[in-house]
């Protein structure tokens, strides 16, 4: 398995924290007020909360050791971190659904996941779906029933779907749109990403 | 999002030290409703204390009832067997919760703990006596459709959001509770709290205490039912829920329990209807009377009027959904 170490410290290799203890320091020499003195005698305590940590985890089947701060999301360090923008940010704050992923196979808001929270975790984005050239079968689906408009918000989509059926939630068009009631479409896409589904449930592959 | 500290914990004793040692720490477990509020600035700890690294998971069941861990997720709670044979309205109530990711991602523990969704609590340039004590009310003469018309004080008029615990309040369900003092347990129905002059507290758990489980007692209800009624059809708070657990021989109810959501700033239970029904004949005049006699004391804020109305309609409607279950 191939590893890739991202190591996002800063061209010199040094850490916010170290930076932030020599500003912090050089600002108090300078100007010396009984404030920034304070600071930099605090120094040690605030530069904790700027600590960033490591983090091990595996996406799309790429193991990555990262160094993060804890108040990353797992859907920032997705897209800021590893550059994978097929996951979508589109309320940050669970209401949507553009931004799910599986972990460890179940479909998760990646909004509102912290990343440190996913140590050792598998995690599959929309850009792990297909295998080579060859698409996800509900990938074809959506594209077969143009199950989309502008797209925003079909990764999520078509990570809850999967989902979906592997949960066993997809027996009629009701059920569907109970169990996927947690992606919204802007564009009002639903009666298709409804048809897309069924067909991959009644095509009976192994997802 | 302000930093903050993040540290892992794998056992109670650990969780709660760190918990008393760190005056602004809190726990984290699905963080679905704890990264939303520290997102909007609505609460900022200086240290989480993440608490899934311990052993609270656990589903078991034996002929006295069922303890459900602290950790367990909000889906796995649905979808476990016993829990749909044998509790089905606390199934049924957390399905109606959230969305299927959510679920995923929400713990027991959590769910219980989940802070209001009232709007003025949510916007921190408002006045909100629950985020900052004395600021004032928001919503008393403001937005208000939300909120509750049951045991309101003038200093707060939110309600408690949850599904899940609405079920709990009427299975007559308790909580384990580990702390710096030891273990405890307290009946579901005293953990959370009315808002009167202290709207801040959503709840009795007290400094450093950590939720380790719930336990519901055994029954005998043959007909239960969850309703929910909200603006969309799925993925959406309550504007008012029941969740109804009746024990019918014949056509005779033996034993009642019944509980409202979106009403109060607590799971609202509903013991002097609970009486009333005990004993009488499941038909519609029963269960109007019921409803009618659940409304009794209901006080409303201007938008949220509809709530007398709809709670009526929603009781008589829970009832007879359960009374014809098979
Ligand atoms: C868009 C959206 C829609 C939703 N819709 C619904 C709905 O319709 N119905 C509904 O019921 N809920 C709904 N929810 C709320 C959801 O159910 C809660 O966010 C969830 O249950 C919280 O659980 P958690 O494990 O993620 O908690 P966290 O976010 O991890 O924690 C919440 C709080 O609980 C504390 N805590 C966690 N575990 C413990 C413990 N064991 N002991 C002591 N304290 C603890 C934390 O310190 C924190 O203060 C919705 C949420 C979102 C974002
Ligand atoms: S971006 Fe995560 S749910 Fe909207
Ligand atoms: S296709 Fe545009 S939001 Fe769904």
């Amino acid at each position: 398995m191939p590893n890739q170490d991202n190591n996002p410290q800063g061209p010199a290799g040094k850490s916010r924290r170290d930076f932030l203890k020599k500003s912090t320091a050089l600002a108090a020499l300078t100007i010396a007020s009984p404030v920034l003195v304070k600071a930099a005698e605090n120094d040690e305590k605030i530069a904790a909360l700027f600590e960033q940590m490591p983090l091990r985890l595996e996406v799309n089947g790429v193991a990555h050791t990262l160094s993060v701060e804890p108040r990353v999301t797992l859907l920032d360090l997705l897209r800021e971190q590893l550059h994978l923008m097929g996951t979508k940010k589109g309320c940050d704050h669970g209401q949507c659904g553009a931004c799910t992923v599986h972990v460890d196979g179940k479909r998760i808001n990646s909004c509102l996941s912290l990343a440190v929270m996913n140590e050792g975790k598998k995690i599959t984005t929309i850009e792990g779906l297909a295998i080579g050239d060859k698409l996800h079968p509900m990938q074809e689906a959506f594209i077969k029933h143009d199950g989309f408009q502008c797209g925003y918000c079909t990764p999520g989509q078509i990570m809850s779907a999967v989902c979906c059926v592997k949960e066993g939630h997809a027996n009629n068009a009701d059920e569907i749109r109970e169990y996927m009631s947690g992606n919204i479409c802007r564009c009002g896409a639903y009666p298709n990403i409804v048809d897309a589904i069924i067909e991959v449930k009644k095509g009976g592959q192994s997802l | 999002m302000i930093n903050f500290d993040y540290i892992r914990t794998f056992t109670t004793k650990a969780a709660v030290d760190a918990k008393v040692k760190s005056a602004s720490s809190q726990f984290i477990a699905g963080g679905t409703n704890l990264v939303d509020l520290m997102k909007k600035g609505v609460t900022s700890p200086d240290k989480l204390i993440d608490i899934n690294g311990l052993p609270l998971k656990q589903i078991t069941a034996d002929a006295k009832g069922i303890l459900i861990g602290a950790l367990a997720l909000n889906s796995e709670v649905a979808e476990n067997a016993i829990i749909k044979t044998k509790y089905p309205l606390l199934a049924a109530a957390l399905n109606a919760g959230a969305s299927p990711q959510l679920r995923n991602m929400a713990t027991v523990g959590g769910n219980m703990m989940q802070r209001t969704r009232c709007s003025y609590f949510y916007d921190i340039t408002m006045p909100c006596n629950k985020r900052e004590p004395g600021s004032g009310c928001g919503a008393l003469q403001g937005q208000n459709r939300m909120h509750a018309i049951f045991g309101t004080s003038e200093k707060c008029i939110a309600v408690h959001p949850s599904d899940m615990c609405v079920a709990l309040a009427a299975l007559d369900a308790s909580v384990h509770i580990s702390g710096p003092k030891g273990d405890r347990k307290i009946l579901f129905t005293d953990f959370h709290r009315l808002s009167g002059d202290t709207p801040e507290l959503d709840n009795n758990l007290q400094k450093g205490e950590l939720i380790t489980g719930i336990h519901i007692p055994a029954n005998a209800f043959n007909k239960t039912h969850y309703l929910k009624i909200r603006d969309r059809a799925s993925y959406a708070f309550a504007l008012v829920s029941v969740a109804a657990a009746l024990e019918i021989s014949g056509n005779t109810i033996n034993n009642a329990k019944l509980a409202m959501g979106g009403v109060a700033h607590k799971p609202w239970r509903l013991t002097a209807v609970e009486k009333f029904l005990t004993g009488k004949p499941a038909n519609k005049e029963t269960f109007t009377a019921a409803a009618n006699m659940a409304m009794e004391g209901a006080n409303t804020f201007g938008q949220n009027n509809f709530k007398i109305k709809m709670g009526k309609a929603a009781v008589t409607e829970a009832l007879q959904q359960a009374a014809q279950k098979i």
